[in-house]
């Protein structure tokens, strides 16, 4: 994926740190996305993810460390350079989706008028822009955003913050909330503007929505704690699987040995624990325990929790 | 909550589920709670067609569906609060339900111990014994250093979390709980799911309507809704070994009519061949189907069959 474009980073932080008075929100993060890669940023509510974007977009100063968009420090020049689509999908409820785009537009200076199919005069929306709309959001035009499902309206969000093209998209749980096939529709056009070398910086909460991504970044406290594929983040973490005769009853025993326990469907998953020590808290009742491979989210527990809380911190 | 366990310990290990049962007397339990074959119109729009759940108790049933499944409607028939246009639904009277709609389901204006002392009184629940589970749930949740905050400034993972022991306080026979986990951080999900897990090893019946793929593979059984309808439903075992025809892992968007049964997944592509037209395909490309791929080759024959059908 890297070395098929150009050295520069689209993104890049340097050992950046924001502190607001005493509390350190971001911690010496270090941070690239390079173009034609989807990153994907995991972390906790307060983990620091949301600090560190607005770092990026250059909406916030680092008090230590270097932020460089395409090279240079972010201002409003890299802004027009930059796709967002925010959680709340940022769209106007009350205007159409047409006007929602040429309003866009509008704000981007008419987009990249460099790119030889799209024409450059705003204003004369649908007929000049609506090449822009997807075939299947071209009958939503004239309709109002408000009145739409949350899926079409996560669609038009896309459109708009793809229409003009930006080197650097930058999505907050692009496809929460989003049925099965959406989501896979909207993961192509992710990647397609991946493949035309834009580079991709996912926020997520959704473990499926992160194995999506080419990389991963896990943030905890401030600080970076993981980086990698998936795969190389899970390594060869491991849990153990329980099945008991009765699950509720192997529940109950293990949480008061004070084991973290997880359901799932029928079995338990105790991360933390060897098949050993959860067979001595489920003495003299029928049940069988060995070691899986863990999950990505069983391991970015281990990664952001300290390792004597159980499976819950106070938030 | 060792009675109940008791009770419904010798169903705990039956795989039968109900997802296509024609009523409630095919593949469910006398002691099962749930909705069989039900429709619902809103006005002109079929919001739920003839779609069945079975609640069993000590399970969790996952209601899995994008924006506008019926999720909600669905849930509303099951605890009573909608009567189904057809169909037949079996819930337990309404104090022995627990039923968190979206939103939360608790009083802003009162702290967090208010919300759990108000909720004990209604139910007529013992005031120390209530306090004494709210205490081991609050505890558990990550929820005892707030206390005494007003619900309506807590965090909305927080407040979910309340939302969920307040529903479960009296420990009702069917705990129904409207996307519980949507937009909540991992940490807080984590939480959510113990709960859930607590409820159902005391013996409650729980069904648990979410957004999130992954939350259907920890239940014991999922229903998949897409347009009102079902769209596949069993254990996730039984899902992915239903799934039609065959599934192939490609580097790049095949041409021409299999480019529509394709999508991407990390950086790959998937290619679904119906029955009856599979492809001549190198056996390393032929894949077993996950959860995600089978509910994606479910929706996507049925947008191919409406396609057809239209033609």
């Amino acid at each position: 994926m890297t070395g098929k474009y150009a050295a520069v980073p689209l993104a890049q932080c340097v050992a950046v740190s924001r502190q607001f008075g005493h509390f350190t929100a971001v911690r010496e993060v270090d941070l690239r996305v390079d173009p034609g890669e989807i990153v994907g940023l995991l972390g906790a509510n307060g983990a620091g993810k949301t600090t560190l974007i607005r770092l990026l977009l250059g909406l916030l100063a680092t008090s230590a460390g270097e932020v460089a968009l395409f090279g240079e420090p972010p201002s409003r020049g890299t802004r027009r350079r930059i796709g967002y689509v925010p959680q709340g999908l940022g769209l106007y409820d009350d205007l159409t989706v047409g006007e929602n785009l040429e309003f866009s537009a509008a704000v981007f200076g008419s987009g990249r008028t460099d790119s030889p199919d799209l024409p450059g005069s705003p204003g004369s929306w649908p007929s000049s822009r609506s090449s822009e709309l997807p075939g299947p959001l071209r009958r939503y035009a004239a309709a109002l955003v408000g009145g739409l499902s949350l899926g079409v309206q996560r669609r038009v969000a896309f459109a708009q913050a793809l229409a003009h093209r930006p080197d650097l998209l930058i999505l907050d749980e692009p496809t929460s909330g989003v049925d099965p096939l959406g989501r896979a529709r909207l993961w192509d056009t992710v990647r397609e503007a991946a493949d035309r070398g834009a580079g991709v910086l996912v926020t997520t909460h959704d473990m499926e929505e992160a194995q999506e991504c080419d990389r991963l970044v896990i943030m905890a406290d401030g600080a970076v704690v993981a980086q990698g594929t998936a795969g190389q983040i899970v390594g060869d973490a491991r849990v153990t699987v329980v099945e008991a005769s009765s699950w509720a009853d192997a529940f109950g025993r293990l949480e008061e040995a004070g084991m973290a326990v997880a359901l799932a469907g029928r079995t338990l998953r105790v991360p933390g624990a060897p098949p050993e020590a959860v067979l001595r808290a489920l003495a003299g009742s029928y049940a069988r325990a060995y070691e899986a491979p863990a999950t990505l989210e069983e391991r970015f527990f281990q990664l952001i929790l300290p390792p004597s809380a159980a499976s819950t911190p106070a938030a | 909550m060792t009675g109940r366990a008791a009770e419904s310990g010798d169903r705990g290990m039956t795989s039968q589920t109900g997802g296509s049962a024609g009523g409630p007397g095919a593949g469910a339990d006398r002691g099962d709670w749930g909705a069989w074959d039900v429709s619902v119109w809103h006005e002109k729009t079929l919001a739920l067609d003839g779609v069945s759940l079975c609640a069993r108790p000590g399970q969790v049933a996952a209601v899995v569906g994008g924006d506008g499944a019926g999720k909600t409607t669905l849930l509303r028939c099951l605890a009573g609060a909608l009567a189904p246009g057809s169909g037949q639904v079996r819930s337990p009277g309404a104090r022995r339900i627990g039923f968190l709609p979206t939103g939360s389901g608790t009083y802003p204006d009162l702290t967090v111990s208010e919300n759990l002392a108000f909720r004990a009184a209604a139910y007529g629940l013992s005031p120390g014994a209530a306090r004494e589970r709210a205490d081991s749930y609050l505890g558990r949740a990550g929820l005892a250093a707030v206390r005494d905050r007003l619900a309506g400034q807590l965090s909305g993972g927080m407040r979910q979390k309340l939302g969920v022991i307040a529903a479960m306080l009296h420990r009702p026979d069917l705990l129904i709980l409207d996307e519980p986990t949507t937009g909540v951080d991992p940490v807080s999900r984590s939480d959510l799911w113990w709960l859930v897990a607590r409820a159902a090893a005391g013996g409650a019946a729980v069904v648990f309507a979410t957004s999130y793929l992954d939350e259907a593979e920890r239940a014991a059984t999922a229903l998949f809704l897409d347009g009102g309808r079902g769209l596949a439903a069993g254990t996730p075992e039984e899902i992915m070994a239903a799934t039609p025809g065959s599934l192939r892992r490609v580097s790049a968007r095949p041409e021409g009519e299999a480019g529509k049964r394709a999508w991407r997944r990390g950086g790959q592509w998937r290619v679904w061949d119906p029955p009856g037209q599979a492809q001549a395909v190198p056996a390393d490309e032929v894949i077993s189907p996950d959860l995600q791929d089978a509910v994606t080759i479910a929706a996507l024959a049925r947008e191919l069959e409406l396609a057809g059908g239209a033609s």
